[in-house]
């Protein structure tokens, strides 16, 4: 089976590093002592813990529910006693904390009561919340709640389901072992995802670098019992992003803005297909995943690890750094993030922890000025120019920014690595796009702030107003009731002097300048 | 802590400078063969003052003067404008023309990166304009020449001026400008170019100069330090508009093959016009940029008043990239829908 494949724009093909890597077969990393479980692990918002401090929990036991509609449930990935809930450092560059539930493990593994879910004899709704429940989110590196992507909406709008086996990125190969050692397990999970899309076609695509992986989701894919197509695809950093490998594959385009279903596509990592055949059919929520340990290490290797192990421990399964360690990057030298720290826990993000060396990743030269030899504009892979974004973001021209298209920058890397100024673009785009968001955010607060200051005047206005019309209907009516009280002349009197001050004092709180405080 | 990606292309712009002088080896040492060694000198002597003016402006600026001078852009603007003058031009016009490319068309713009206007070529405008009987007085090829010179002939030549009773034999005027001067008195293209001076389609030596120029041009597209663009629509644009001019009076005007081989044609189509800064970035915009400049070279050196046009219509050019670049936007991923 052979289909056209298209080209994006642009790409870079950097030194590939994954040999080393896939010469061992996946390795279960052992149960840590402790367990540092987030409770968001994926865009959206956190999960709400459901157990307490001292309590006793089993393996694949939820400790935090679903809290919103784009949120997913946590699980224990081992069994033990809770000890904490807390904050803890998250694998972010600036250290971020975040809420986690941190368990004491026993050493016993016991899993709680695993059930599988006969999804065929399940309502469409009640199906996507027990994946929501099982904690499923996408592995490929947006980690996006998959429930809500299997949610076809309009019926037919998914006609391909689209796994993603390109991993494109250097030194990673978590996706090639699984798709070598788990590819009947990935056909059983996207067999399920054809269900819940009514998708009609099925396409892995893998880049060419992978022969293994393709002859064995190959082999897999001839025992299924619906179609599936494999598209081995050039090996071309970032084929691996869902736009560009839609791209190569369909040859479509997903509008600017837009999602991959705009143009009938459900793009979901293999990983995340392997994950939902163990939900499905072993009844097991994500507890862990497939994590390359590469780079500074002696022993790289791919290890399948609890979700929350810390990930210095991790580190130390690969037995020691030949070189000076230089830092430890989550994910792949052109996309990843650089860890402040590594006592963080390994999450549904974590596909590769990366540990450096100065003669793996020397420091880049310093940066000189651009030339505008526009090298950057043809590895983009969004047709961008971004030798025109550098300047305007340097010259903090953000109106023309986004004019020049900005926010359709995916952040591959591919123009810093190939600018032989070695000018960081990444890093100016970065700036520009949060520049933008905090002067909106900004702007809509000045907004709100202005919307409430004039309403406050206006109900003070209407209140200075009100009470004016009062005392004025009071003096207009106190004559004919004093009279009759009191003697009739000194009466008229008191009220005509009476009248007389509320007037005045309706004329001065009339003119009062508005926004003077009353 | 760094950013991603952590990874970058061991390609710098000293790296690129130097291949593009690299390119132009082979043309230099057709030069040599054909003209004699005096280019060797002019190289030499605008290589030095390139390196003086940029260190001095690099020190006046405050900027750290290792990095910049190592980026190698100063040695290509002195090695471009020696090509594009006589190599026996006097020393000090080499001084002046450097000193308004490297000086006045670069740093005074902001430095490298920053100059709206091609620094070599800012250089040879200034030039022809301010001395154009110095700048009009070529080698001779030495086949036609009585007396080549030697090399410390050429150093004497050029640093003394003198070797008087040579001098007829050893300078000419170029086929560009014999042509222009020919035309003139109402002589054809076709009995002009039976001059000794012309060769098969160029000047005599000269058009293997401009094929070993466009060899290293090759060269540079190989090596992806240029794209096709700007060359190949500046050569069509030249041949295009030659080629109609030619076919329709092939007595006055002179065939497209004849004006791609002389002057600078070779030289601004794979050198020159091609200078990232000063020139359109966009792909579309390259095409408009270089198809510009081949028209421009012919009409000025048809209708101008200077036998060569490569260098006013680079600047002229250089001009129009701003508005060129905005207008040939290529479209973004995901927009191409809505602008089709």
């Amino acid at each position: 089976m052979s289909r056209t494949l298209y080209q994006f724009h642009g790409g870079v093909h950097p030194e590939e590093h994954k040999q080393i890597s896939t010469q061992l077969p996946i390795a279960v990393a052992p149960v840590p002592a402790q367990l540092i479980v987030p409770t968001r692990q994926h865009i959206g918002h956190p999960s709400k813990p459901c157990v307490s401090v001292g309590e006793y929990v089993r393996k694949g036991q939820i400790i935090a529910h679903a809290d919103s509609y784009i949120s997913v449930a946590t699980h224990a990935p081992s069994s033990g006693t809770v000890t904490q809930i807390g904050t803890h450092a998250m694998p972010h560059p600036s250290g971020l904390v975040d809420t986690v539930i941190v368990i004491q493990t026993d050493g016993k593994d016991e899993w709680c009561e695993r059930q599988p879910i006969d999804y065929r004899n399940l309502n469409a709704s009640a199906l996507r919340n027990r994946l929501r429940d099982m904690g499923i989110a996408g592995l490929g590196g947006a980690v996006f709640p998959s429930f809500i992507k299997l949610n076809p909406g309009v019926p037919q709008k998914v006609q391909t389901l689209l796994l993603n086996g390109g991993e494109c990125e250097p030194w990673i190969s978590c996706d090639d072992m699984t798709m070598r050692e788990r590819a009947n397990g990935i056909m059983a999970g996207a067999e399920v995802m054809r269900f819940m899309l009514r998708a009609e076609n099925v396409i892995i695509g893998i880049e060419d670098n992978k022969p293994e992986a393709i002859a064995a989701m190959q082999q897999a894919a001839a025992q299924c019992t619906f179609p599936v197509e494999i598209a081995v695809i050039p090996t071309l950093y970032p084929s691996g992003g869902a736009k560009q490998m839609i791209k190569v594959i369909t040859g479509k385009e997903v509008p600017s803005g837009g999602r991959s279903t705009d143009v009938g596509v459900a793009t979901f990592n293999v990983g995340t297909a392997y994950a939902i055949h163990r939900a499905i059919h072993h009844g097991e929520p994500l507890i862990s995943r497939v994590v390359t340990l590469t780079g500074n290490i002696q022993q790289p290797r791919n290890f399948d690890v609890l979700i929350g192990t810390p990930m210095n421990e991790l580190v130390q399964l690969g037995q020691g750094h030949p070189e000076k360690v230089t830092g430890h990057i989550m994910g792949g030298p052109m996309m990843g993030i650089e860890l402040a720290r590594i006592d963080v826990p390994v999450v549904k993000a974590t596909n590769c922890v990366l540990v450096k060396s100065d003669s793996l990743f020397p420091p880049a030269p310093a940066a000189i000025p651009c030339i505008r030899c526009t090298r950057c504009a043809d590895a983009c892979p969004a047709d961008l120019q971004p030798q025109e974004l550098y300047w305007f973001a340097r010259a903090k021209n953000f109106d023309k920014a986004q004019k020049y298209n900005l926010f359709d920058c995916i952040e591959c890397g591919c123009c810093s690595y190939v600018c032989p100024s070695h000018i960081p673009l990444v890093q100016y785009y970065r700036y520009a796009k949060s520049e933008i968001a905090a002067n909106l955010a900004e702007h809509k607060a000045a907004d709100h702030a202005r919307d409430r200051h004039e309403t406050r005047l206006a109900r003070i206005e209407r209140e200075k107003r009100e009470r004016a019309e009062k005392l004025a209907q009071k003096a207009a009516a106190k004559p004919a009731t004093e009279t009759a009280a009191d003697d009739p002349a000194a009466a008229a009197k008191k009220a005509a002097i009476q009248a007389a001050i509320e007037r005045a004092k309706a004329n001065q709180a009339a003119t009062q300048p508005p926004n003077e405080p009353t | 802590m760094t950013s991603s990606p952590y990874i970058t292309q061991p390609t710098s712009v000293s790296i690129i400078m130097l291949k593009v002088m690299l390119a132009l080896i082979p043309a230099i040492i057709a030069y040599v063969w054909y003209f004699g060694p005096a280019i060797l000198v002019s190289l030499t002597l605008a290589s030095i003052t390139a390196l003086v003016l940029e260190t001095a402006a690099l020190k006046l600026r405050s900027l750290p003067v290792k990095p910049y001078l190592m980026d190698g852009s100063a040695l290509v603007t002195a090695w471009l404008l020696a090509l594009s003058i006589p190599s026996i031009a006097p020393w000090w016009l080499i001084v002046v023309g450097l000193f308004f490319a490297i000086i006045v068309a670069k740093h005074l713009y902001g430095g490298l990166g920053n100059n709206l206007f091609n620094p070599a070529m800012v250089g040879y405008a200034i030039l022809i304009i301010s001395f154009p009987v110095p700048m009009t007085h070529w080698a001779a090829p030495s086949i036609l020449a009585g007396h080549q010179l030697g090399l410390m002939e050429s150093v004497q030549y050029i640093f003394n001026g003198t070797l008087s009773d040579t001098l007829d034999a050893i300078s000419t005027a170029t086929p560009l400008d014999t042509l222009r001067t020919q035309l003139h008195l109402n002589r054809s293209v076709g009995e002009i170019t039976h001059m000794p001076i012309f060769g098969t389609f160029g000047g005599q030596g000269s058009e293997m100069i401009a094929l070993f120029i466009l060899l290293g041009g090759i060269y540079m597209w190989l090596a992806r330090i240029i794209t096709w663009h700007i060359p190949v629509a500046f050569i069509a644009g030249l041949a295009t508009i030659s080629g109609i001019f030619y076919i329709v009076d092939a007595t006055h005007y002179a065939s497209p093959w004849f004006h791609l081989a002389t002057g600078g044609a070779m030289l601004g189509a794979f050198f020159i016009a091609t200078d990232p800064v000063s020139g359109a970035t966009t792909p579309k915009g390259k095409i408009i940029f270089g198809a510009g400049i081949g028209i421009l070279t012919y009409l000025i050196r048809i209708m101008g008043a200077y036998p060569d046009g490569v260098a006013f219509a680079v600047l002229l050019m250089n001009i129009a990239v701003p508005l060129i670049d905005s207008y040939t936007q290529p479209a973004v991923y995901g927009h191409k829908d809505k602008q089709s």
